[in-house]
């Protein structure tokens, strides 16, 4: 029975450890914003972070990620509230949405290495992600729009610090 | 049509009260609504006490939220948002204050003009906005009238009562009532024939104030935090799961044998399940039921069973062509769709005559969701969770899977997680249904992504073959146009969705001939819809996003562009000269030579010199149908190498919308139409080999990535004309626009989907 730490707790899961870790957070956990989508890492719906890292959860057994921080969708931000998500819904990005779950935590692993990407680093960077709806040009200047806000957000964290 | 006749236990305390203000035949069926477990919350809504229901369409509460409910498949074009819009312009409530949810499929939230519940075809807005208009407007009418009575005004200050952001006020005593005051005060009496109903006028549109304004689509911040649930999110209290086995070939196997030796060693396996499908809708599946999908995948595979692999075994693309082939040459193949003038004569006396056979090849929805479906059985009631484009017939398929007459089903629409027109077709409904038969317990069947591609209800492959004529000064006299391929609606055995031909011969499917009845003046004119029995039966096919104008004006737009360079003449100029809104073209034809000249002002066509090896293309259609035609013209930028690769520069694309609802989600749809069209222009490909699909997942079906998208332009042209369909039009219009630009950049004729390096180099000009 493994436990896992998700969204900063602690959980155990009733499933062999072979079990993509997709499957646990969707049916043991409930927690179904992360989507299935092909079942082969082709797609990127099931993307989540582990340690910080984007990986695609259908392709993560529970073995793999034991003792290791896990961050799906729910847990990005407390309210909703990163700024990719935010970004999301001021460029109105998604379209019937079933990808951008995996989108948005995609492009966090991006931003949070790399807080001013240029557009060629956004699309090396998001290129596995299938969006079916084809809202990729949303997506690019939802990412840009959250970069340079959460670049604001720290020069004037920096500066009040100065001051 | 199903008509409930039960009555949920929760809901039937609530019916007597409602008050329905719409339509007598609408509270008939509210009498039989049957409400399910509240799984969006929708039913407890509509059933909390003093709740104002001016409609089926929406519930006002006491706290003043207006609750719209669609009835139309949401499937990312924020259709209920839509529809919440349409409403709130004529209600006079604040956007703030409006909600939505999903119907279920009680007829009364069927279509008002389709009479089903059925989403495609870009309709929706275009025939809901008049109906959506008046519920709006009638619930403003009974609001006013009660907040006038409420604050003790005489009735004939009533004209003077402004409605606005969901307050009744009166300007002249400083009086006012939120909605929520009016609905609390229980004063609301007015209710509506539809006579009435349909006697209200209307707004026009100089007083418009939520029409034509990009508000916030209400279902986007649940699609940004994983709160929104799709199909494959349901849970219900013992539910187990369902992962389908299904044969090689396509269509037409059956099960001989299953031995689940080896299944029963998975823990938490259940049951196999070998479907017995009255509906023919599948063929030799079988599910493996377990506690957990992980177990059911695991007990799936281990699975042995033995097929008997039926009569289409052997068929491979290539059969399905040279049986096009054969059947367009026969001189009595199909039915006729278009039969003006005497196109045998006008060839005998044509100046020049062009030949050209245009093929498409099998295409796959692949919605990033996979097919799912979750059933349970309650009482007598079954309670279907799936997201799907025709509730009437999944609805339907669902009984006959379950073997009970189609009224003692309740669809529970949910979110779709991709349409494109994959969840017209109601496959999913059998296993979930006859698997929780068989184990007792609600599952929830979920395909796999190769599941899914394998047994998809595909874009068929299409063969067509246009004989055009011209006369001495190069004007299109005659045309022949013949289009092979499955009959995608005919599947459906709804006999209303078939069409008589123009000369009543029989009846056929226009769902795979649309398009090919344009709005260019051609004074002989044939177009045959011919059925590809084999591929019917082989390759049991659906309507993909835009259907049949993804076809037919690929063919039609690259011969319009073969004719006009045979009769040495600009092909932009060669259309408009066509579209000369001559008898039966009046308008229509008029409003696409506008479209076309929009784009090509856009994208600066005919203005400049472009570097070797680069053109500019165009093509414009009047999709989806003849009758419900939006105008939508392409300028395609393209370079192309030596080596035949092309790179698509940039996509200009002009349509005309007539009225735009929400600006920012028409450029939103027709951007991701366009891109569509270029996928399927470039890089989707599937293919039968032995009966069975070859490409099961995203390593060999290649819709477009970020990667690949170029620059695309959309120019909204609102000419004040009714609101049309935007979903699909744009779909069909770029694979021809980009034919056309690579003819002008290299010579090379491409006239087979999708467009590959290899048969553009094969045909350029040495």
């Amino acid at each position: 029975m493994p436990n896992l730490n998700i969204n900063g707790r602690n959980m155990s899961v009733e499933a062999a450890p072979d079990t993509p870790l997709l499957w646990a957070i969707r049916e043991q956990l409930q927690m179904t914003g992360t989507k299935f989508g092909c079942g082969a890492g082709l797609c990127g719906a099931c993307t989540v972070h582990v340690n910080g890292e984007a990986v695609r959860s259908c392709q993560t057994s529970l073995g793999d990620v034991a003792g290791k921080k896990i961050t799906t969708i729910e847990g990005l931000s407390a309210k909703g509230d990163h700024p990719l998500q935010k970004a999301w819904i001021a460029e109105q990005v998604p379209q019937c949405g079933y990808c951008q779950s995996g989108q948005i935590m995609q492009a966090a692993s991006l931003l949070a290495k790399n807080p001013n990407p240029s557009k060629e680093e956004v699309v090396a960077h998001m290129d596995g992600n299938l969006c079916r709806c084809m809202t990729y040009s949303r997506i690019q200047k939802a990412i840009m729009r959250a970069a340079s806000e959460m670049r604001t957000a720290s020069n004037a964290g920096a500066e009040r610090r100065a001051t | 049509m199903n008509t409930h006749v039960k009555v949920a236990p929760q809901a039937s305390a609530d019916l007597s009260r409602r008050s329905f203000l719409v339509g007598s035949a609408a509270a008939g069926l509210a009498l039989g609504y049957s409400a399910g477990p509240g799984l969006l919350g929708a039913d407890q809504a509509l059933a909390a006490a003093s709740n104002f229901d001016p409609s089926v369409w929406y519930s006002i509460g006491p706290d003043g939220l207006v609750t719209v409910t669609c009835g139309k498949a949401d499937m990312g074009q924020h259709i209920a948002s839509t529809m919440a819009q349409i409403i709130a312009e004529e209600l006079g409530s604040n956007w703030k204050d409006m909600r939505v949810q999903l119907a279920s499929n009680d007829p009364k939230f069927n279509d008002p003009v389709l009479g089903a519940q059925i989403t495609g075809g870009s309709w929706s807005t275009m025939m809901n906005f008049d109906a959506m208009s008046r519920a709006g407007a009638a619930g403003r009418i009974a609001l006013t009238e009660a907040a006038a009575v409420a604050m003790g005004l005489p009735p004939y200050f009533k004209d003077e009562l402004v409605v606005r952001d969901s307050v009744v006020s009166h300007p002249k005593s400083k009086k006012s009532m939120t909605f929520a005051e009016i609905v609390k005060s229980g004063k609301i009496t007015k209710t509506f024939t539809s006579d009435e109903l349909k006697a209200i006028k209307l707004k026009t549109p100089d007083q418009y104030t939520m029409i034509g304004v990009s508000v916030p689509q209400l279902d986007i911040p649940s699609k940004t935090n994983g709160s929104a649930k799709f199909g494959i999110d349901i849970m219900l209290p013992g539910m187990v799961y369902g992962k389908i086995v299904t044969p090689p070939v396509r269509y037409g196997a059956t099960v001989k044998s299953v031995d689940d030796g080896e299944a029963k060693k998975v823990p938490g396996f259940i049951k196999a399940v070998i479907l017995d499908d009255k509906t023919a809708t599948t063929t030799g599946w079988v599910v493996a039921v377990a506690n957990t999908y992980a177990n059911a995948r695991k007990a799936a595979d281990a699975l042995k069973i033995a097929y008997d692999s039926g009569p289409n075994a052997r068929l491979s693309s290539q059969s399905l062509l040279d049986e096009a082939k054969r059947l367009q040459a026969l001189d009595d193949s199909g039915l006729f769709f278009v039969k003006d003038g005497d196109t045998a004569a006008a060839f005998g006396t044509a100046a020049k005559v062009l030949e050209a056979e245009y093929t498409t090849s099998i295409n796959i929805h692949a919605p990033l969701e996979p097919m799912n479906a979750t059933a349970e059985l309650k009482g007598d009631i079954w309670h279907i969770y799936s997201g799907n484009q025709f509730a009437t017939r999944s609805g339907a398929i669902a009984a006959g899977a379950a073997g009970v007459d189609p009224k003692f089903v309740v669809m529970h629409q949910m979110w779709l997680g991709g349409g494109f027109g994959r969840r017209l077709d109601a496959d999913m409904m059998v296993p979930a249904v006859q698997a929780a038969k068989a184990v007792g317990k609600p599952v929830k069947v979920i395909y796999s992504r190769e599941n899914d591609m394998t047994m998809d209800f595909s874009r068929p492959l299409t063969f067509q073959k246009i004989k055009a004529g011209l006369d001495g000064d190069g004007k299109l006299v005659a045309m022949n146009h013949d289009v092979v391929s499955a009959w995608p609606t005919k599947r459906w055995g709804i006999p209303d969705f078939l069409s008589p031909s123009v000369d009543k011969k029989g009846a056929l499917d226009s769902f795979t001939v649309n398009g090919a009845d344009f709005f260019y003046s051609v004074p002989n004119h044939n177009v045959r819809a011919i059925l590809n029995e084999m591929a019917h039966n082989a390759t049991p096919s659906g309507q993909l996003r835009s259907v049949a104008p993804g076809w037919t004006f690929w063919a039609v737009e690259s011969m319009i562009d073969e004719l006009a360079h045979a009769a040495g003449k600009d092909p932009a100029q060669y259309r408009i000269a066509l579209l000369d809104g001559k008898g039966k073209n009046d308008g229509g034809a008029q409003r696409l030579r506008n479209t076309l000249l929009a784009a090509m002002g856009m994208a600066g066509y005919g203005t400049r010199q472009l570097p070797k090896g680069e053109g500019m293309g165009v093509a414009c259609v009047s999709s989806q149908e003849r009758a419900t035609a939006s105008w939508t013209a392409c300028v395609a930028h393209v370079a192309v190498a030596p080596t035949g690769e092309v790179k698509v520069r940039k996509l200009t694309v002009a349509t005309d919308v007539g009225t735009q609802v929400h600006p920012d989600n028409i450029r939103a749809q027709v951007e991701g139409a366009a891109l569509w069209g270029l996928s399927l222009a470039m890089y989707e490909k599937a293919t039968l080999k032995n009966g069975g699909i070859e490409q099961a997942n995203f390593d060999t079906y290649k819709p477009l990535r970020m990667s690949q998208v170029p620059e695309v332009a959309v120019n909204v042209i609102a000419n004040g004309e009714k609101a049309t369909g935007v979903g699909e039009p744009a779909v069909t219009v770029v694979a021809p626009a980009i034919g056309n630009a690579i003819f002008n950049a290299c010579g090379a004729r491409v006239r087979s989907l999708p467009i590959t390096a290899d048969a553009v180099k094969a045909n350029m000009k040495a």
